[in-house]
């Protein structure tokens, strides 16, 4: 079983590691966003605020963006095996459907932590600085969720869908709302009721909440033990409706 | 002598369609066996069933010895398969693709590095092994595929098409190869070919199958004998008609009528 998952990982890492352009590519957007919001809303945050600092707030934003991007988009992968062939020689191996959903789930999610980890460093360029080992741990586990549970989500989606271009779209859609109504670049505290309710559908909302509470010092609004629950629980959750749906593919 | 594979009754229907209609045939360990029909008759069907990929609406299959669909991974162990269209990862080394086969094959990590070096061996593309995939030409991809499908010691090899697509000089070689592998290692060989001069040439064993049903089963000498025909090439016209066929059978064109009317 780790021997399978461990190679499953390893091929999705030197996948990663031979595209160079999607290791640029994928952290190139959320740079934006920090330049661009950090800058631009700055200011405004810290009047409105009394003097807190826009950098703690949207830092741990940023690298969840980093996360989400890297991680959802890793279900392409299983869509591009299909096109190419290769899902075949997986799928007729004598290897369970269990073992292959694990393995690109922690395939993804270790190439999205990588993401993160390297956005978290580019945040102390702009002065982001957490404030213990205990919270720069803390922080880990909650990228660690995040990572798993869109990737999870990623290869959920794959699972049901031929196309590359429909998969995108589709992406695309979801993100979108997912990482605007998660509370990565604004407080969500003073919104209309409905967007309130949505927000607090929304997975990402505890992602964001606990990696915020873990490794800014910002307060949280559910509660960092909270959070963990809620993303350990919906991770373990998508892992397991993934896991159905492989049993269902047919290569 | 004993049979390797042992197929009963089988039946595939999609939807109205049966594509492989109450099939029954053995093939025996040791020999090469060519699975052969024209373009629809339920050949790509039937392989994919024994090759656990599709799963039969009826009827039984046994590999070695292993029921495919109730001890479906210890069937799996028992075969190695190259499939028509290429299954290698391109932005591997051919050694790379090698140790993946290895791993979820489940070969012991201590014999991996030599089996796969056999392999190559046998397959002449031991200078090669550490080139990205991407960098292979057509037949060398084709010998890859054949020598990955040796690395866990299946005791048959489905072989879906190997020479599709290949100069002869390629195609010459690959047969050169699965015959050097039948002889010493003595491997059970199943393939399927559009190239009736190959399939008389190194099977033993010959079916031939169309519109879903098995019509002649034999040796190629008996086969030939029983037609009253010099070559299996004819043997097969004569057993097919001659009619040209394509991939829409009939419920295809069916759908495919139903989605012009979409169109419109």
């Amino acid at each position: 079983m780790i021997e399978i998952v461990y190679i499953l990982c390893l091929r999705q890492l030197k996948h990663y590691w031979r595209s160079k352009a999607r290791l640029i590519g994928s952290l190139g957007q959320p740079l934006l966003f920090m330049i661009a919001f950090g800058y631009g809303f700055g200011p405004m945050y810290a009047i409105a605020s009394g003097g807190a600092s826009f950098t703690d707030f949207l830092a741990p934003g940023i690298i969840t963006m980093a996360i989400l991007y890297t991680a959802i988009f890793s279900g392409l992968e299983i869509i591009w095996d299909r096109q190419f062939g290769f899902l075949k020689e997986t799928m007729v191996a004598p290897i369970s459907r269990t073992e292959i959903m694990i393995g690109k789930t922690f395939g993804g999610a270790i190439i999205a932590m990588i993401q993160g980890l390297f956005m978290l460093s580019m945040t102390y360029l702009f002065g982001f600085r957490i404030p213990s080992l205990g919270s720069f741990l803390m922080g880990l586990i909650f990228m660690f969720l995040i990572a798993i549970f869109f990737s999870g989500l990623g290869l959920t989606l794959a699972s049901k869908m031929e196309d590359m271009q429909g998969f995108q779209m589709i992406l695309n859609f979801l993100i979108m709302p997912i990482f605007f109504l998660s509370g990565a670049l604004f407080p969500l505290k003073n919104l209309p009721n409905a967007i309130n309710l949505i927000s607090k559908l929304n997975p990402l909302t505890y992602g964001v909440d606990g990696l915020r509470g873990s490794i800014a010092g910002v307060s949280t609004s559910f509660g960092i033990y909270n959070d963990l629950v809620a993303m350990g629980a919906l991770s373990v959750l998508i892992c397991t409706i993934g896991i159905m749906l492989f049993l269902k593919i047919e290569a | 002598m004993q049979n390797i594979l042992v197929v009963q009754s089988l039946t595939k229907k999609f939807d109205d369609f049966t594509a492989v209609n109450d099939i029954s045939f053995n093939v025996e360990k040791g020999s090469i066996f060519a699975f052969l029909g024209p373009n629809g008759a339920g050949k790509s069907t039937t392989i994919k069933m024994l090759t656990t990929v599709l799963k039969p609406t009826s009827g039984e299959i046994s590999i070695n010895g292993f029921d495919v669909l109730k001890e479906q991974s210890k069937a799996r162990e028992s075969f190695g398969i190259v499939f028509q269209d290429s299954s290698l990862d391109e932005v591997l080394t051919a050694y790379e693709n090698m140790v993946y086969h290895a791993v979820v094959y489940k070969v012991p990590k201590k014999e991996r590095a030599e089996r796969i070096q056999k392999a190559l061996e046998i397959v002449g593309l031991c200078d090669r092994w550490n080139d990205y995939v991407k960098n292979y030409s057509g037949g060398m991809k084709r010998r890859l595929e054949i020598a990955r499908a040796l690395v866990h010691f299946p005791q048959i090899l489905f072989l879906d098409e190997p020479t599709v697509g290949l100069d002869p000089q390629t195609r010459n070689a690959i047969w050169s190869h699965i015959r050097k592998l039948n002889e010493e290692q003595k491997m059970t060989v199943f393939l399927t070919t559009h190239y009736m001069e190959e399939a008389e040439a190194i099977a033993n064993n010959v079916a031939i199958i169309d519109h879903g049903k098995i019509i002649e089963f034999g040796t190629v000498e008996e086969i030939k004998r029983r037609t009253k025909t010099k070559l299996l090439e004819e043997a097969f016209l004569k057993l097919t008609g001659r009619d040209i066929r394509d991939d829409n059978n009939g419920s295809n064109k069916q759908k495919m009528m139903r989605g012009l009317g979409r169109m419109r």
